[in-house]
């Protein structure tokens, strides 16, 4: 098997491939992959037999699994020590980093350790969180919806985060003043739009959305939504052909036909 | 020569037995549940009855739906849109069930080697508006919703000027605003994922039309020595579509998840055959409704941040896409019911009730472009314009999944759930919709939903 989730997306004949205008307004799934080549063997057998097609069910739901169990709360650490020390536990053992205020950044190491000496600062809030690349979910972000006086938060290319935790961030609108979602596969223009509710944002990073549809247009409607924000990536420029050969494909004009 | 090859190879054992003829398109003779009606509730009561049945495979799942192109079908027309402000506490739990559903869609869904479905949920929130008469009751709904657990704010005029500077608020007293877990989807997408889903569990579809069900009755009497007469569908005659072949399949149990035309199945099964005032005369109050939905171009309108509004006045529109263009319309008072006799749009309609009460909510309004509108059916519970859920107390074997006044879409995961808990436990687990029952149509005893759009 290769990648965990490749065996998973591979191609049959897509049909929620509705048409296009108002009633179907689904777009087509991209195709990962070719129907006619390179099906492994593992691939072969579900399709004939039962119990082959059972185990990779059950493949499939220890990987969902395994994210579940990364995400679970730490309910005695926030009833023991405190919200915040609950929210720093959480990132640092995901394999982020936290930063409390007036203190260093804490990291865990290459083996996943960390010291625990945060656990002393019993009423120091957290005051930046670096969760870059962390399996965090929506229901990981509980934990970090506690972290009252968050400044800023950096979820680059984290896997799980997509529209609905965007959607979840507004109790920290009083204090996010930086969020940086670059790179994330699964957040798309709709999540952005649920930002609206931080109006102390400051800084926001939207580049490598490969979700986004429209990446120039997003940026113009962010900043027009946000307007005391800085925003960064989505170049609008960025999506307009380079040269004269290409005016007849121009695919991303962000005018609407 | 080969024919013949093939012929002889299916009859050996080993073979796939071929009959003289195509079979095929018709469904099978016996099945334990037949659904009539392919929609999205349809489709969620099968998911829900293969999903929790004891042991796998046990009930055989027949869906008849005699339009696979969805033309007219409610959920494919619907706006898609799901809240948790209503103001009845049942279709609160339900609308947070099936939005839990729906986050988790390609948990529950997962078909192996498909692609994993996309629903584009915008979670843009609903905001709802209440004129001084309806100020009271909104705080009121507001206080049952946030006991459920709905994230729901209360605005007042001043602060819905600072959050959204499009909107004039004179006539507004208050304001509620879903922060989490609302805003529209893909209703499309949602369809044909369940349908996926159900296909690769084991459930038969059949495209053809019910036309006729083969009952048996009983006589019994009653605790206090009143005659009352029990129905008991036996079979299910499905007409296949364009033909004059008909099938009769035999059944255990027929769930009436036909939407729009839910009253007319009904009255095949015998429900409301009787003198008026009586449970046998009680029909299914469902009928047909047609509602319009427009799609205007306005380029100075509000922004990405713009949430689905539902003024005082009844008018909605929300925003489509990333161009500047919004859905909207309104539901017509009782005396200006369209004919729902076919699906034609009515463009007076947006001119005369839609447009003024929303370029006086939103001044931007005021220049804008329809590109398009059309129309769909309700399926309109005129007693109480909340679901019907349950067996009927007459005709044992036919339970009721319809009636959902436009808010179907948003519930159907939960009351998929729902039936298939009293299909398969004889009572609900999760959520209680006892309040849902079809007997209060006989009692009188009104589930009132103030909040219908």
């Amino acid at each position: 098997m290769a990648a965990p989730r490749a065996p998973l997306h591979l191609v049959m004949p897509v049909w929620n491939r509705g048409t296009r205008g108002i009633r179907g307004l689904s777009r087509a799934v991209a195709l990962e992959g070719s129907q006619k080549k390179g099906r492994s063997l593992l691939q072969f057998l579900a399709d004939r037999f039962y119990d082959v097609q059972a185990l990779r069910e059950y493949l499939l739901q220890k990987q969902v699994l395994k994210v579940h169990q990364k995400n679970r709360p730490f309910t005695y650490i926030k009833e023991r020590f405190g919200p915040h020390a609950a929210g720093a536990y959480f990132i640092l053992k995901q394999g982020g980093a936290v930063k409390f205020q007036g203190k260093e950044w804490i990291r865990s190491d290459a083996h996943g350790h960390f010291s625990l000496d945060f656990l002393k600062f019993q009423a120091v809030p957290v005051e930046a969180v670096n969760a870059s690349g962390c399996a965090i979910n929506y229901q990981g972000l509980d934990s970090l919806l506690a972290l009252k006086e968050l400044r800023s938060l950096w979820l680059q290319r984290c896997p799980h985060v997509d529209d609905w935790c965007l959607g979840r961030l507004h109790p920290l609108a009083n204090s996010l003043q930086e969020l940086s979602l670059a790179g994330c596969p699964r957040i798309s223009e709709r999540g952005l739009a649920s930002l609206h509710h931080l109006q102390n944002l400051r800084r926001l990073d939207i580049s490598d959305l490969h979700a986004v549809s429209n990446p120039g247009l997003t940026r113009i409607l962010v900043e027009e939504m946000l307007p005391s924000c800085q925003v960064l990536g989505a170049d609008w420029a960025q999506g307009l052909p380079s040269g004269p050969d290409e005016q007849s494909q121009d695919k991303a004009s962000p005018i609407p036909a | 020569m080969s024919e013949i090859k093939k012929k002889i190879q299916s009859v050996l054992p080993g073979g796939a037995w071929n009959p003289p003829y195509d079979t095929s398109y018709l469904p099978p003779e016996h099945s334990d549940v037949v659904i009539v009606g392919g929609g999205v509730i349809g489709l969620s009561v099968a998911y829900w009855l293969k999903r929790l049945e004891k042991p796998r495979g046990a009930i055989r799942v027949l869906v008849v739906e005699r339009d696979h192109t969805y033309s007219q079908a409610s959920t494919a027309l619907s706006v898609g849109g799901i809240r948790q402000q209503f103001s009845v506490p049942e279709n609160i739990q339900l609308s947070l069930f099936s939005v839990e559903f729906l986050r988790n869609i390609n948990e529950y869904l997962a078909v192996v080697d498909d692609p994993p479905l996309d629903i584009q949920f915008n979670p843009s929130g609903y905001l709802l508006l209440a004129s001084e008469k309806g100020a009271a009751v909104m705080e009121s709904n507001v206080k049952v919703q946030r006991q459920e657990g709905a994230k729901v704010c209360l605005m007042s005029p001043e602060q819905l000027r600072n959050k959204f500077p499009w909107i004039n608020t004179e006539g507004v007293a208050l304001a509620s605003y879903g922060m989490e877990y609302e805003g529209w989807f893909d209703p499309w997408c949602l369809l044909q994922g369940l349908r996926r889903k159900v296909q690769s569990m084991g459930v038969l579809f059949c495209h053809g039309e019910v036309t006729r069900f083969v009952s048996s009755s009983s006589h019994t009497e009653t605790t206090s020595g009143e005659e009352v007469t029990l129905k008991r569908i036996h079979e299910v005659h499905v007409k296949i579509d364009r033909s004059l072949e008909y099938q009769p399949v035999e059944c255990a149990l027929v769930i009436n998840a036909a939407g729009a035309w839910s009253g007319q199945i009904a009255e095949l099964a015998g429900v409301g055959k009787g003198p008026p005032g009586t449970l046998q005369g009680t029909k299914l109050p469902v009928e047909r409704r047609k509602r319009y939905v427009y799609l205007w171009h306005c380029p100075q309108g509000p922004g990405l941040e713009t949430p689905f509004v539902v003024d005082a006045s009844g008018a909605y529109f929300r925003r489509e896409g990333l161009g500047n263009n919004y859905l909207g319309g309104c539901s017509p008072t009782e005396e200006e019911e369209p004919d729902p006799g076919n699906l034609e749009v009515d463009h007076d309609f947006f001119q005369d009730k839609v447009w003024p009460p929303l370029a006086q909510r939103v001044p931007a309004f005021e220049t804008l472009k329809v590109r398009s509108a059309w129309a769909g059916y309700y399926d309109y519970n005129t007693f109480d314009q909340n679901g019907v859920v349950g067996p009927h107390p007459l005709v044992v074997n036919m339970y009721f999944a319809t009636g959902f006044s436009g808010h179907g879409l948003q519930q159907a995961p939960a009351v998929g759930r729902a039936v298939a808990e009293m299909v398969l436990d004889g009572h609900f687990q999760t959520i209680n919709l006892n309040p849902f029952h079809f007997s209060r149509f006989y009692l009188g005893e009104k589930v009132q939903e103030h909040n219908i759009i």
